[in-house]
Parts: structure tokens; sequence; C-alpha cells
């Protein structure tokens, strides 16, 4: 099945040109230029993954994001001309999973979606635990399901793949460059906001106290792990 | 021994306690206007008392002696009527009339209360029994002797009464005797009033000095309250409360510099505001400009990469034509983000996004990343670095696009010889040695390289068409982390650049742990770092 991409750019040039592109990889791509819009056409077509540009007329991509981030968590892209660290990070917090700064290489955004999408191909039954008794991270891997402390926590798929990479291997330090490779398919980037960013999304969904961690733990200079208490 | 110790002691004690005073002392210009007239003052109403308290002293004393000196005379007389008759000593009635005479003038208040008359044998009269200093004084007497009349003040103690100030006033009866007759005459009241002016004096002079001193206070609290309001209001505005100002009272000096103050604090804040206003449109103006340029430029590199990815199906010509767009396109995104980034760091809105990582790491990233180009070159790549992790506090991406400009610059300029990295650590900082053995730098060149657009050699073909604004951005992203970037090298044997980083974000580089220090010899520059015991070789011949 051809997976669905929603464009949200004012651009029309530059959203007909990213259509060419999508179509020639095999997407379904559809595409609004407001960021009224967005919600609505979101709904009516449930895309698989969305490339929402930031700035945008009407409502900007940072509250397209949240109101999306609002109704699933599937898959955003952001398109930036800015490379500010503020909009960035800005963007990033507002439930973006990765970003791309204009102009970008087709190949490149391509190979982002891909990543985004490549999922759910793990049929083997795999269960992982993070915690101790009474602050306990249940984590049904191809339901992709996650509970603490038997209450269900909703995830982004991309916040469960974080939780997921660090729990595979509890009490090993993950660098950042690490999980960048590894839950983002980056190779060879620094780029560490999105961890961060990330990081904190996940520990504001299952610690019970984000300032003081005990689940998914800071190694100073060196990355994150998954805690055991 | 033990005098001297307590005298030091006691010395330290008075070293202790006058310190703070004197600081105060320093730092108080209250207190010392307050101190000086203090000692002023006191110094001149001495001055003031003693003058006065002499010059009335002496006018009383005067007065007396003319009063006293002219009584006598009258005494003498007196006692020269009933004397006259007595010609020879051995008269035995001479003794009784001496004390008859005596006791009259006594009596008489007229006169002074006391009376000694002798004869020149030494038959000596007493009104009263007279005691003190040799009385009257060998002084006097030899100047009475001498038939003049002369005086002597002195204390003495008559009868049972205290000892008190007395004027004697001594004179000679020139008869068939000689006589000498002494008056006594209490100086209590002339005594009496100088005590009570010297007291008055004091207490008027302790008075003056404390009104002056307070006085004093008063002044220059009035002057020096606004002037310490005005350098508090002036550190808070340093401060950054650009909203502060000093209240203004009245018309007068004070008024005035409070004044002046506000205006000029008015001044620096609508600069500072005109300022602020000015970079934020810069910022604004950067960042409208990245967004309408990069957005129709994303549809152009994307129609381009379309073009060059199905270039085998074109015409020659087209297909030339497609490499060239191509090449220019990346050149010209190129371009774009670093002019972009260059704007950003003049106007001052470049950003350090601190986090502690693996210098050595990043390093190594670099080099993996760029094994493409070293393998295109023919060059080969070698990063020595320590076996610990060498964890600094710094922006992950500037460090990586510092040391991606710096390697990919060496590797290009090496003509094929191998190029080094050197990661070592310090005690405050860390360093990233880049050295390549290929074209170097020409003398004076050394610090050109980190200007804008600066090209060594205009004429010069480059593979990768950089855009002479890398080290530029290298540079500024040092400065950044507090850190520094150098270059060295000599024509034809290379270049070595050095990037050194605080280890902690905020402090400041002071010394290198790998020393800008050109050396000619590949071997003595890979030893530039002995502290580096990893060899991680990367092949590229790919």
């Amino acid at each position: 099945m051809r997976a669905r991409v929603l464009v949200v750019d004012d651009d029309p040039a530059l959203a007909e040109m990213l259509g060419i592109i999508l179509r020639t990889e095999g997407f379904t791509p559809t595409f609004v230029t407001d960021g009224e819009k967005a919600l609505a056409a979101f709904k009516e077509h449930r895309p698989d993954i969305v490339l929402l540009d930031l700035m945008l007329p009407g409502m900007s991509g940072i509250d397209v994001a949240k109101a999306i981030r609002g109704e699933s968590g599937v898959p955003i892209v952001m398109l930036t001309a800015k490379s500010d660290t503020v909009d960035i990070v800005l963007g990033l917090e507002s439930g973006a999973d990765d970003y791309i700064v204009k102009p970008f290489k087709p190949k490149e955004l391509v190979a982002r979606i891909r990543a985004r999408l490549r999922r759910g191909d793990d049929v083997t039954p795999e269960r992982l635990e993070i915690g101790k008794p009474g602050l306990q991270v249940q984590i049904d891997v191809p339901a992709h399901q996650v509970t603490l402390n038997g209450a269900e926590v909703k995830l982004t798929p991309l916040e469960f793949d974080l939780l997921v990479a660090l729990a595979r291997k509890p009490r090993q330090v993950f660098t950042r460059q690490v999980l960048l490779e590894q839950v983002w398919g980056y190779r060879h980037s620094a780029d560490t906001r999105l961890v961060n960013v990330h990081v904190q999304r996940l520990r504001a969904k299952i610690e019970p106290d984000p300032e003081r961690p005990q689940l998914i733990q800071t190694v100073r200079g060196v990355g994150y792990k998954a805690g055991l208490g | 021994m033990w005098l001297r110790r307590l005298g030091q002691g006691v010395g330290r004690t008075a070293d202790r306690l006058s310190r703070p005073l004197v600081d105060r002392f320093r730092a108080s210009l209250q207190l010392r206007v307050v101190a000086s007239t203090l000692i002023a003052s006191t110094v001149l109403v001495l001055i003031f008392s003693f003058v006065v308290a002499g010059s009335v002293t002496s006018g009383l004393l005067t007065e007396r002696q003319d009063t006293a000196v002219e009584e006598t005379e009258n005494a003498v007389e007196r006692a020269a009527e009933q004397l006259a008759p007595y010609g020879s000593t051995t008269d035995n009635t001479l003794a009784t009339t001496m004390q008859r005479v005596v006791n009259e003038l006594a009596e008489d208040p007229v006169y002074a209360p006391v009376i000694v008359l002798r004869t020149a044998k030494g038959d000596v009269t007493k009104s009263h029994p007279v005691s003190g200093v040799a009385v009257p004084s060998e002084e006097l007497q030899a100047a009475v002797a001498d038939r003049k009349i002369a005086t002597q003040y002195g204390e003495f103690t008559l009868g049972d009464e205290e000892s008190m100030p007395y004027l004697v006033v001594g004179s000679y009866i020139d008869l068939n005797i000689d006589y000498e007759l002494y008056a006594f005459y209490p100086l209590e009241s002339q005594q009496d009033a100088i005590g009570l002016l010297r007291t008055n004096l004091a207490l008027a002079g302790i008075a003056l000095v404390l009104l002056l001193g307070v006085i004093a206070a008063l002044v220059t609290r009035l002057v020096v309250t606004p002037v310490r309001e005005a350098a508090r209001t002036s550190q808070r505005l340093a401060a950054g409360l650009l909203h502060e100002r000093m209240e203004v009272r009245g018309s007068d000096d004070l008024a005035r510099l409070a004044g002046s103050f506000n205006l000029m604090a008015e001044n620096l804040q609508s600069q500072i505001r005109r300022l602020e206003e000015m970079s934020m449109m810069q910022r604004r103006f950067t960042s409208d400009v990245s967004h309408e340029l990069r957005t129709p430029l994303a549809t152009i590199r994307m129609a381009a990469d379309l073009l060059y990815d199905n270039r085998d199906d074109f015409d020659p010509v087209t297909k030339r034509s497609t490499e060239l767009l191509q090449d220019q396109i990346n050149r010209f995104e190129d371009l774009l983000q670093e002019l972009l980034e260059i704007s950003r760091f003049d106007s001052g809105f470049a950003s350090l996004e601190v986090d502690a990582v693996d210098v050595g790491r990043i390093a190594e990233d670099v080099v993996e990343g760029l094994s493409h180009l070293a393998g295109e070159c023919g060059v080969i790549v070698t990063v020595k670095k320590p076996k610990r992790r060498v964890i600094a506090e710094v922006d992950p991406r500037r460090v990586q696009r510092i040391l991606r400009n710096l390697v990919s610059n060496a590797i290009e300029h090496a003509e094929g010889k191998p190029v080094e990295i050197t990661v070592a650590e310090g005690d405050t900082a860390v360093a990233v040695a880049v050295r390549d053995h290929g074209v170097g730098l020409k003398p004076g060149h050394a610090d050109r390289v980190f200007d804008r657009f600066w090209r060594a050699d205009p004429s010069r073909n480059r593979k990768t068409g950089g855009t002479g604004l890398g080290l530029a951005i290298s540079l500024e992203d040092a400065k950044l982390h507090s850190g520094t970037l150098q270059a060295a090298g000599e024509p034809g044997k290379g270049t070595l650049f050095v990037l050194t980083l605080p280890l902690q974000s905020g402090n400041r580089v002071i010394a290198s742990p790998i020393p800008l220090r050109f050396e000619a010899e590949p071997a003595e520059a890979a030893t530039a770092a002995d502290k580096a015991d990893k060899e991680v070789p990367h092949a590229t011949k790919d």
C-alpha cells in the first residue's frame, strides 16, 4: 500500500515539486496551503506522515503540530527555512519528530520520510520492562503498547522507538549519536537537539517527576540510559 | 621581655581596631569632612581661648597692681607719720608702735589686710603669721632695699586659711631708722573671675566644636546624599536597569546634577533601545531573507536534482548544462548558508547550545563523514586521541562545523599527502590540531586565512569550490566558545590549524594543550601531542 503524505506548505511551486518527487518515490501526497485547513485535511485523509512548513498563513506550523499531536501520534517532519535553534527547538517541542532545513536534497527528504515510516515490521513477540515495583514501565513491542504501573501511556511512534531502544539494553549508556542513528536513522550528525527534546518529551509522559528523572537518566558527557530505579 | 611582648600585643590589637576605622574613614567623604572640621575648629578654639584668657588675666592683674601700689604709698605715708619720732631701733616703745601701726593699717578696710613691717635691722612686725615661699622673696627685698616700690605674685598661707594667691607690694620708708613695709593684697576675687572665665571659655569652646561638627555633618550630608544616590543609580543603570532615575528636588546645583544625570540616563536608554531595535530588525531581516530565499531555492534544488538524476537520458549539451546547474546550485546553497551564518554572528544573535560531549568522538565522526572527499583526493586522514573520552562543554554542532571546515580544507590542500588530526586534553582546555603537508601558507598569510572571502591564490582551481567564508565562520564559532583558532604554515610544507576550547563553558582559554608550533618535519609534527596514545587510521582509498 502506498503511504499517504500530507504536505502543508504555502508555496505552490515547492508543493508541486514535492508532489513530483513524492509520486516518483511511490507515495500518495495530499496538499494544503493554509494552516487553518491543515487539521481538517488531516482528519479527512488520515495520512501516514505529515510534512509541515513552520511559517504558514492563518495558523502557524507550531500550532498545527500541536493540534495534530492532540489527535494522533502520526510522524511529523518539519520543513523549515529557519535554522535558528529557537525555531527548531520550538518546533520539536510542539510535537515534530524530525526536521529538515530548506533547501534540502530530495533524496535526503525521502530518506527521512522512509525512516519515520519504517516500523511495524517486528512481529516477534517481545516484552520489555524497566523500573522497579511501584515505578514500572512495561512495553509490548509488537502491540506498540506502553503501561506505567499498569496504566496505559500514549506515546508517539518516535517516543516509543526511543523508549524501546533504551529499554532493550537497560543500564547501557547510549550516546546521543548512537540514538540519532538507531532511532532517527542519521549518520555522522551531532545535532543533539533532536535527542534532548525528545527525551524530555518522553520523560514528561512516563516520569513522575521529569525534573528528577529515574527511569531515563542522563549520564553527563555521554548520553542517556534506562535506569532501574 | 614581657613588656615588649605586651607592647607588640597592644600594637596588634590597636592595628586590628584601627583598620576598619581607617577603611571607613577612607570610604566616607562625610566622615572625613566632619573629622577635619572637628580638628580645625578644636585648634582654632584652643588658640582663641588662650589668647582671651591671657589678655583678660593680665588686664585684671595690672589694674589690681596699680591700685595696690597707690594704696601702699598711702599706707607708707601713714606709717611714716607715726614712726618719724623714733631715732634709734633700741627705743623700747618702737616695737609697740610698729605693732600698732601694722594693726591699724591691717584693720583699716582701705588698705591691705595683711601688713609686714620690718626695720632694716630685721625686727619684723606682722599683722598675721605669714608662711609660704620666702616671704617676701629675696628679689623683692633687694628691690625694696634699693628704695623702690616693687611687687610680687605668690601663693601664701596666712594663719589658718588655705593657701591663696596674693599680690605683695613692698616699699621703703625713709626715716631716721630705715623701714620696709610689705602689704599683702589677696587676689581671690581675680582668681575667681579668671577661673569662671576659663570654665566658660572651655564650655563655650566644646559647645562650638561640637556644633561645628554637627553643622559639617549636616552640610556634607546634604551634598553627599545626592552624590550617593547618583552612585547607586548609576550602579543600577550599569546593571541594566535602564529605567532607574534620580529624584530631582528644587533647583540648586544638586538638582542640576540629578537633572543632567537623568538626561544622560535617558539618552543612554534611547540609544540602547535604538540599537536593540536595529539589532531586532537585522535579525528579522536575516530571518526573512533566509526564508524568502530558501523556499524558492528548495524548489530549484529539487528540480535540479531530478534533472541531474536523469541526465543520462539527455543529449550531451543538456546533460552538461544540468551538471553545471547542479554544481552551481550546490555552491549557491553553501554560500547562502554561510552568509546567513555570518550575518547571524554580526547581529550578535549566534547562541551557544552547550552540551557535555566527547570532542574526540566528534573529530572521528567528522573524518568519517569526509572519507568520500578524502578518497577522491587520495589523502589518508589519521586521528590521534587520548584513550579516555575528552568531555567538554561545547556546542556539538558548531564544533562539528569547525572541524569539518578544517579537515575538508586540509584534505583539499594536502596534495595527496597525509593529514593528521590530534586531539589533546589539558587541565582547562581541549585542543584539536589539524595538520597537512600540502600547499602551506606564505609568510603573513597565517592570520589572513580567517578573513572573509580571502584566498591565498585567486587563480587556484578548487575542487570543492569553497565559499571563502568557512574559516571566518570557524573563527567566529571558536570565539563564541571563548576559545581560539590559530593557523601556522610554511609554503610547500603544509599548514597547522589549532582549535582550543575551554573544557567548561563560560571559562576562557589560557593555554592550549597543543602549542601552535609549526615544524616542517612530519615526524616532529606528529609528536605535537604526546598525550595522544590511540591511533585510528582511516583508510580512505575507496
